[in-house]
């Protein structure tokens, strides 16, 4: 298991935006009507997507407004490990996906351009515009070595556009996620040798069909 | 003609995004075509087509779908039916349902409704893994479309009312499995539960539910559509049907694939991944389920059928079926070590032989990368791995014995060169020791 406490400094309070509160509502409505509580994780996500960390004063909000106990939010909190508790970068929060199938392709290498381009990992850059973490499995294997940047995934990446791609965060712009070597998802790169008969996609599929197996039997 | 299944049999036509998901385009390519008649035939009709189809789980478990549905309740009595879907993809390896969800949605939504039809349930809710944001946003969508379509909903055109919500989880593996996520989805801590009661009598909130893999819930409007028969002619007895395979590591073109149950591995790697990296005679060692399986040497790779029963045969899995091919350059003892570590990360900490026995097996699991290891100690490694494995609540302990103990099974004189080579290094003269004692 992984040990994750709640922040040493903490502001004094949270409130949500109304942005925020229409969506909670949205989640909310999801559920029965005496389960609220089912809302908690989608919930601290748009917390987390509102001030960039969740915060204790945050936690006490949640819990008041699902009717839950404060510490049941707590245990949620600290045992997903998407929840940050503590302030990350503001600009870009870099995962890089560490295990064995993303490090057969060298995600090893991605974490060295982090360390020099950002700094130690799991910590605030000097100018508050970036942290790295390395992560367990994004489930995007195909496309190893990959790296979520903030929402969205960067795959089949090098190091050298991983450098580029953090160069273009701290210049201010948004790279366009997706994978860098020129794929369109987890085709064979160039050598797509599937799914390339017409009869699929003229339409023939969608006319009208008896289904099999319905005739009674005997 | 690559591979053995040719195109027209293929149920994810859009698996590489190549066209819209859209509702328009997905209809065009023939999904939600004749639903309406299939929820005519009925429940039992469906639950029989899947069972003849041969269809098993394709979470991991490989358990019968068919089998798994007749296990709700008959009738509905004071509790309602949920249907839950399985979108918390998270094995190591394993990146199908992720190509399902952002390019072929809406097979996905038209097996909710039957599956859920099937066994009475008003309400699917399907938990989609938090680092999915993309996946998700395009899942929310077709959802929206389907609905003003009226093809679900309440008063719909298929006659069964029937609601479907995305649930997301928040970046923990085990949520994944099965009671952990429905734990999950009522808001607590994704810690599993004690079965039974199982799902089927106890579910989320308490009510009957059934949990299901993406990809195991989307074949099925298909499957329905070409007849249990046709499904069941692809693979072995026993291992029937198409699968995603989704190739990832040591090939030349790595890639998620669409191909029959049963196909040879080699032919597998060489027709759709352009083969293993520097040739097939460099090949090592695959993992060929998704991490939690065994690994398998090169030697036993060659003629291997991809299924269920001949990969169990071999002391491994098909899983997931997510391939992880390792070439000769690898080294094999870092590459477990690393998943010793995944799993220490993922432990939910409940019950104490995973807790601390993942860490524990992964701290030593590093030591044997490094060869800073006594020979005696491999012993104890395993012994402590057979002493997790089965103990705990959940697979996840199984889960995190078996990577190492193929790795002994296999390459265990790879750990002994390493522990010898490290101790060649070092002084080991009584001199040396006398004089530091003065």
């Amino acid at each position: 298991m992984s040990v994750r406490r709640l922040s040493k400094t903490q502001p004094k309070s949270f409130a949500f935006s109304k942005a925020t509160m229409k969506t909670a509502e949205w989640w909310i409505a999801k559920y029965p009507a005496d389960r609220k509580q089912s809302a908690v994780i989608p919930i601290l996500w748009l917390v987390q997507k509102q001030e960039g960390w969740v915060c204790e004063p945050a936690i006490r909000a949640i819990a008041e407004l699902l009717e839950m106990p404060v510490i049941r939010v707590l245990e949620v909190v600290t045992f997903y490990t998407m929840f940050m508790l503590e302030p990350v970068g503001k600009t870009a929060l870099i995962q890089i996906c560490g295990t064995t199938p993303c490090m057969l392709r060298g995600s090893e290498a991605l974490m060295a351009v982090c360390k020099d381009k950002i700094g130690a990992k799991d910590h605030l850059s000097a100018d508050g515009k970036f942290t790295w973490q390395e992560v367990e499995c994004l489930g995007a294997c195909c496309n190893a070595p990959m790296a979520q940047i903030n929402d969205y995934y960067y795959e089949d990446l090098t190091p050298f556009e991983l450098g580029r791609i953090i160069d273009d965060f701290a210049a201010g712009k948004k790279p366009t996620p997706g994978s860098y070597d020129l794929r369109r998802s987890s085709e064979p790169k160039d050598k797509v040798q599937t799914l390339l008969d017409p009869k699929l996609y003229d339409g023939s599929l969608a006319k009208k069909i008896k289904l099999p197996n319905t005739e009674p039997v005997g | 003609m690559v591979g053995i299944l040719e195109d027209k049999d293929r149920i994810f036509t859009n698996l590489y995004g190549f066209h819209d998901w859209g509702l328009e385009a997905a209809k065009k390519r023939g999904c939600w075509n004749a639903t309406r008649d299939m929820l005519k035939m009925g429940g039992p009709w469906i639950i029989d087509q899947i069972k003849n189809s041969g269809l098993r789980g394709r979470g991991g478990a490989g358990f019968g779908t068919g089998l798994k549905w007749s296990f709700m309740p008959k009738e509905v009595k004071d509790r309602p039916h949920y249907l839950v879907v399985n979108a918390d993809e998270s094995e190591p390896g394993t990146c199908k349902d992720r190509e399902i969800m952002r390019h072929d949605p809406h097979l996905l939504i038209e097996g909710c409704l039957i599956a859920s039809f099937a066994m009475k349930a008003h309400v699917c809710y399907i938990y989609i893994r938090g680092e999915y944001v993309r996946e998700r946003e395009v899942l929310e969508e077709a959802i929206k479309q389907a609905y003003a379509a009226k093809l679900i909903g309440k008063n719909n055109i298929h006659g069964w009312d029937f609601d479907c919500y995305v649930h997301h989880g928040a970046g923990a593996y085990i949520c994944g499995e099965e009671t952990a996520l429905l734990e999950s989805l009522e808001g607590k801590k994704g810690q599993p539960r004690l079965k039974p009661p199982f799902p089927a009598g106890s579910g989320v909130y308490g009510c009957p539910t059934t949990v299901n893999n993406v990809e195991s819930i989307a074949v099925v409007g298909t499957i329905l559509r070409r007849g249990a028969q046709w499904f069941a002619g692809f693979g072995r007895p026993n291992n029937t049907g198409t699968k995603l395979f989704c190739v990832s590591g040591h090939v030349n073109l790595p890639c998620n694939v669409e191909e029959t149950m049963s196909i040879p591995f080699r032919q597998l790697i060489e027709d759709h991944c352009g083969g293993v990296r520097g040739g097939w005679g460099n090949l090592k060692a695959v993992i060929p389920g998704g991490s939690s399986v065994r690994m398998i040497p090169a030697e036993a790779c060659e003629d291997l059928p991809m299924d269920f029963d001949s990969l169990s045969a071999l002391k491994s899995g098909l899983g997931t079926a997510a391939v992880i091919v390792m070439d000769k350059s690898t080294d094999l003892i870092k590459a477990i070590a690393r998943l010793s570590y995944f799993y220490k990360h993922e432990s939910c900490g409940q019950c104490t032989p995973c807790r601390e026995g993942t860490g524990w097996m992964w701290r030593v699991m590093e030591r044997m990368a490094s060869g800073e290891a006594e020979m005696s100690e491999i012993d104890t490694l395993l012994d402590v791995t057979t002493q997790v494995e089965g103990h705990t609540i959940c697979a996840l302990g199984d889960a995190a014995a078996w990577p190492i103990q193929g790795l002994f099974r296999h390459f265990r004189h790879e750990v002994e060169d390493r522990i010898t080579a490290y101790r060649t290094g070092k002084p080991h003269v009584q001199g040396h020791t006398l004089e530091a004692a003065e």
